[in-house]
């Protein structure tokens, strides 16, 4: 299988600020990468360098086109949904509004109709819920809704940016079963990020570590959790 | 009390005008967090376009909605031209824009229109319907338009993809961007339409206070008393302060201070709601952080 994402001598800026140093990794298609790293390490930055939503300079190619330095909202028409750092809820727009935008850029009404239909019975919270505010839901919900938006799109490709932030640990294993199922039914590939090592490394067959900025060690999610060294040294488990 | 309920109806009828002009201002700051200044200016220059076409022997209605339509493209070309340069620059770079865009139109209006008081006429012209003691029928034709055009909105933000959209850009822009919304293409349309609803209300305005190059600074600045006064953030406290600055400046200038000084109860309600309660009547209270 070919590789859906590709980056390589990645810069990112944010003003004069370099944060990003010539990071370079490759996306299997169909597959589930991870990207893991201490806090300031470059996780959010990298994601949104691949949704041009920073200066960088470097490569990006999407199924061997380039992206870089298209706008945000191009790169997400090619398929791209990105569940961003802080989630990216409208929190005062409905449950149901946000999922319509989520398909905002698709050309097929019945379709995005149908999808939220199939969503509503994914997640029966988030019918009941549909004309309540998003900003009303419980952080469990909202990641729940963040991950129904980006999936709205049909995306090829799907950006996780720490889905298990803040959330209680019988949720988070909800929202990992959930990305799994969605891997394997929906066939969409995932690029995650995540502070939560073993359990990221557990979902992901594709593991990159960050240290401020560079990829310092990559490998199979197996090879690296089975690392004594670098377990000890970077995961800290 | 004939007399009375003859100055409210009045005052309702101008208060839809300056409940429009709110919701123009209203609609561009929600997504900027910009005052138009130069709002009043653009809808004077959009009505001396209805009046050369009205001229030129066009019917009024086509004249009308030929109007409207160019104060929509018109307004998203100003915006793409002149403020999408300077989106992300400082406050004061904007407001300068503002000034800037408010004299060109005042003074580009008075040398191709002159300064002479020009009669603009009223598509509902006395003895068309409920002409009484209380109100006139341009009156009642004008509180119809601006409720018409109400409800447009309304049903443009709440019920098509674009409204929704256009929402989403103001709130979060982020976000939308992730969803794949053109939020500066957003930002021009927020503006071809707050200069559509300002061209309809000049031209509602014109057959009451005539027309001239400043005609409208009066009126922004009641449609901003009004904004204030209902909150410069909620669309529908905005056209509720609108209705009510008019009926206050109608009564208050036939019973207490006289017609004269009217323009002062725009100015005391400005002054007031911005020290005693900047949000006004239904805004939210947004805490900036520092
Ligand atoms: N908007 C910004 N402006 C300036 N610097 C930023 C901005 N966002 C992040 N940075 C800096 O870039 C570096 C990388 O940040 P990034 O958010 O990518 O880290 P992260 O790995 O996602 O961290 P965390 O685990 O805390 O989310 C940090 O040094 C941070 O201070
Ligand atoms: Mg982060």
């Amino acid at each position: 299988m070919g590789a859906i994402l590709q980056a390589s001598n990645l810069d990112a800026f944010y003003g004069p600020t370099q944060v990003l140093f010539g990071v370079g990794f490759e996306l299997r298609e169909g597959g589930i990468t991870t990207i893991l790293g201490a806090n300031g390490a470059g996780k959010t930055t990298t994601l949104r360098a691949v949704c041009g939503m920073v200066r960088t300079a470097g490569e990006v190619r999407l199924e061997g086109e380039r992206i870089d330095g298209k706008a945000t909202e191009d790169i997400v028409r090619k398929g791209i949904a990105h569940v961003p750092d802080g989630r990216g809820t409208f929190t005062a727009l409905t449950v149901e509004e946000n999922l319509r935008l989520g398909g905002y850029v698709r050309k097929d009404r019945d379709g995005v109709a149908a999808d939220i239909e199939r969503l509503y019975e994914r997640f029966p919270r988030l019918k009941e819920r549909r004309r309540q505010q998003a900003g009303t839901l419980s952080g469990g919900e909202q990641q729940m809704l963040a991950i129904s938006r980006a999936l709205m799109l049909r995306p090829r490709l799907l950006l996780l940016d720490e889905p298990s932030f803040g959330l209680a640990p019988l949720i988070v294993k909800e929202i990992f079963e959930i990305m799994r199922t969605i891997n394997r039914e929906d066939g969409v590939s995932m690029l995650l990020v995540e502070q939560n090592a073993s359990l990221a490394l557990d979902l992901a067959d594709h593991a990159y570590l960050l240290e401020t900025g560079k990829v310092v060690i990559a490998g199979s999610a197996d090879t690296i959790k089975n690392d004594e060294q670098v377990r000890r040294s970077y995961l800290g488990y | 009390m004939e007399a009375f309920l003859h100055q409210v109806f009045s005052g309702l009828a101008t208060g839809g005008i300056y409940a429009s002009m709110a919701l123009a201002l209203v609609m561009i700051y929600q997504s900027t967090h910009h005052i138009n200044f130069s709002q009043g200016e653009m809808a004077t220059f959009c009505t001396f376009i209805a009046w050369a076409l009205i001229e030129t022997g066009f019917p009024y209605w086509v004249a009308f909605f030929a109007t409207v339509a160019i104060g929509l493209v018109g307004g998203m070309a100003i915006q793409r031209i002149f403020l999408r340069p300077v989106e992300n620059a400082p406050i004061l770079t904007n407001v300068i824009v503002f000034i800037g865009l408010l004299v060109i139109f005042n003074s580009t209006a008075g040398w191709i229109f002159d300064h002479t008081i020009k009669a603009f006429p009223s598509p509902f012209p006395r003895g068309t319907f409920f002409d009484t003691q209380y109100f006139s029928s341009h009156e009642i034709g004008s509180i119809m338009v601006t409720l018409l055009v109400l409800v447009a909105l309304y049903a443009f933000f709440r019920f098509t993809p674009l409204g929704l959209a256009m929402r989403a850009a103001a709130q979060n822009p982020v976000s939308s961007r992730l969803v794949g919304i053109r939020v500066s293409w957003m930002l021009a349309l927020g503006w071809g339409l707050a200069a559509a609803i300002g061209a309809i209300a000049g031209m509602m305005v014109a057959p009451i206070v005539y027309l001239d190059p400043n005609m409208m600074a009066g009126i922004l600045l009641y449609g901003f008393a009004g904004a204030l006064l209902g909150g410069i953030d909620n669309p529908w406290g905005a056209v509720f302060g609108g209705f009510v600055v008019g009926v206050l400046e109608n009564v208050l200038g036939a019973y207490v201070i006289g017609t004269e000084l009217k323009l002062t109860v725009a100015l005391v309600l400005i002054v007031g709601v911005l020290t005693l309660k900047p949000t006004g009547l239904f805004g939210k209270v947004v805490v900036t952080r520092v």
